[in-house]
């Protein structure tokens, strides 16, 4: 594996060398490796426009690596992917997309992920969006994650773009039966004249539903950020949504919850915050000695961890 | 070690300007536990954030071992070996116990190095090294972490702004030991802002502050007995005084 590949796969997927259990890893377009087990099955459409992952019912403590990787500038893809996580299982799905981009042209990756989520199972998705490279070119993102999850699942998901990603319009679109549970974090830095729109949309249709979103974001420079969430109440459930901003330099963040409660007995919460680093928490790191930049590096990386 | 040379500082108030701190001169000697008091808005705080450089003076100097800080930024001066512990702690979304005293103590000490800071104040280390330092934690939790990274960072000139407000009865015992052992085995010197008479009785000097001025500067059995008869403790009020 070349080096600038390996160091995408590193940061995206936390990955050395081939995983072990389930894994695919798709690079410049292309499929790199493939690794099935006896209770994961992935299989890649013909047509080359992404995987179906099959996970059996009951299979316990088992992962899943399908990291995407794009190290020549000018690439420009889309790719569905689709999980079946069977019922009863309890599982952990590791997906990620590193852009190289050395080049003058615009590198561009659209994902679609959609999760079946069965009975009682239990997943836990974590996304690491990351872009870096010398070139002039843009590196572009747009995922779209449709999530089901019926009667008993449980979904917690982790997406973190911290780097390197010029623009990304972030979609994700929920259905919970009686009693799923969809816990979703979300950590997002935006620097120089990026641009990120992150938007969550969940219905709650069963009773006993929960969802708890909650967003970190830090917006630099000239970077802008929209913040949308939707958290719909169609029966007893409970709902919460929070987005926590920091703004910095000259940047501008717009932050829309949206609470709608279609049932008596559904109880929804939102919160957000937009603000500056407070004053007084750099003046205490400062007189543990750290310079003023010092102190809002440690700031930021700790809100966003 | 620790000298301030006519400082006074001052605010713009209305049409006018009001006198936060009015020429003050101290000496705080090496090894010495200086506790400063007096009553409430005579301007001991902004004292102490003084000599952190919180706050600049209007006029005067600060030397720290004989040279001039009075124009070194809080970063600088923390580097030069002064510690300040706030009198309100201040939250951090997604900083951990462990990671601050690992800051204070300027390297990447073990879990179990942390602990022991955090034991020294009265806590249950396991329980709070990973803890974020955000609004779950109590006003004397928070109080007690704040005190351990001053501990942590072991310089020759620590400054407390009232470390007993917002700490409950009991854990003020605890306090009371904290500032105990210090005085024992600590090499450097204790500036305490208190109002407490137990931290006033282990002290080696007692400086009152009342209305921006230094009204006794004397060791603590000189001052003690004074400020806790009933006579000084009028003087030391204006309304008393005003009636008297």
């Amino acid at each position: 594996m070349d080096p600038i590949l390996r160091d995408l796969l590193e940061k995206v997927a936390g990955l050395h060398e081939i995983p072990q259990g389930a894994y695919n890893i798709r690079a410049n377009g292309l499929s790199m490796g493939r690794g099935t087990t006896e209770n994961i099955d992935i299989v890649p459409r013909e047509d080359g426009t992404g995987i179906d992952v099959h996970i059996k019912p009951g299979t316990k403590r088992e992962s899943v690596h399908i990291p995407v990787i794009l190290s020549m500038s000018g690439i420009n893809e889309a790719v569905c992917n689709d999980f079946y996580i069977g019922d009863d299982s309890d599982v952990t799905i590791v997906a990620g997309c590193g852009i190289h981009n050395g080049g003058a042209k615009e590198s561009r990756h659209d994902g679609i992920h959609r999760f079946f989520i069965g009975k009682n199972a239990k997943l836990k998705y974590v996304e690491k969006h990351y872009g870096q490279g010398e070139g002039t070119g843009e590196n572009i993102m747009n995922p779209r994650t449709e999530i089901t999850i019926e009667e008993g699942g449980h979904m917690e998901m982790e997406s973190a773009q911290i780097k390197g990603i010029d623009s990304t319009e972030r979609v994700t679109i929920a259905h919970l039966k009686e009693g799923a549970k969809l816990v979703v974090q979300e950590r997002l830095m935006t620097h120089g004249t990026q641009f990120a729109d992150s938007r969550f949309d969940v219905s709650m249709d069963g009773d006993g539903a929960s969802a708890k979103i909650s967003s970190r974001s830090v917006a630099r420079d000239n970077s802008k950020q929209v913040f949308y969430s939707n958290l719909i109440g169609n029966a007893a459930c409970s709902g919460h949504t929070e987005c926590d901003a920091i703004i910095m330099d000259q940047a501008k963040i717009s932050s829309l919850p949206e609470i709608t409660a279609n049932h008596p007995d559904a109880a929804l919460i939102h919160e957000a915050a937009i603000g500056k680093i407070a004053g007084e928490q750099i003046i205490k790191l400062m007189t543990l000695g750290l310079t003023e930049q010092e102190a809002e590096e440690q700031i930021v990386n700790g809100f966003l961890k | 070690m620790l000298e301030l040379r006519n400082l006074s500082f001052g605010v713009e108030a209305g049409p006018g300007k009001k006198e936060i701190l009015k020429d003050i001169s101290l000496t705080v000697g090496e090894d010495k536990f200086v506790v400063i008091t007096g009553p409430n808005g005579g301007g001991k705080s902004t004292l102490a954030k003084m000599i952190m450089g919180i706050e600049k003076p209007t006029s005067g100097q600060i030397l720290l071992d004989g040279e001039d800080i009075t124009e070194k930024s809080i970063t600088d001066r923390a580097n030069l070996g002064i510690s300040f512990a706030f009198q309100q702690p201040v939250r951090f979304k997604g900083v951990k116990v462990l990671d601050l005293i690992r800051l204070a103590a300027k390297k990447d000490l073990s879990a179990a190095d942390a602990c022991k800071y955090l034991a020294e104040v009265g806590l249950c280390a396991k329980d709070y090294i990973n803890r974020e330092i955000n609004g779950s934690l109590s006003g004397g939790e928070l109080k007690r972490i704040e005190i351990a990274s001053v501990l942590a960072r072991g310089t020759k000139l620590s400054v407390f702004d009232e470390p007993e407000a917002g700490i409950d009865l009991w854990s003020f015992n605890n306090l009371i030991e904290v500032f105990e052992n210090m005085r024992e085995n600590t090499h450097g010197s204790i500036v305490i802002i208190s109002h407490q008479e137990r931290i006033l009785n282990i002290a080696d000097e007692i400086v009152v502050i009342s209305e921006g001025s230094i009204l006794k500067h004397g060791p603590k059995d000189e001052i003690l007995p004074e400020i806790l008869g009933t006579a000084s403790a009028m003087t030391g009020c204006p309304a008393f005084r005003r009636e008297a």
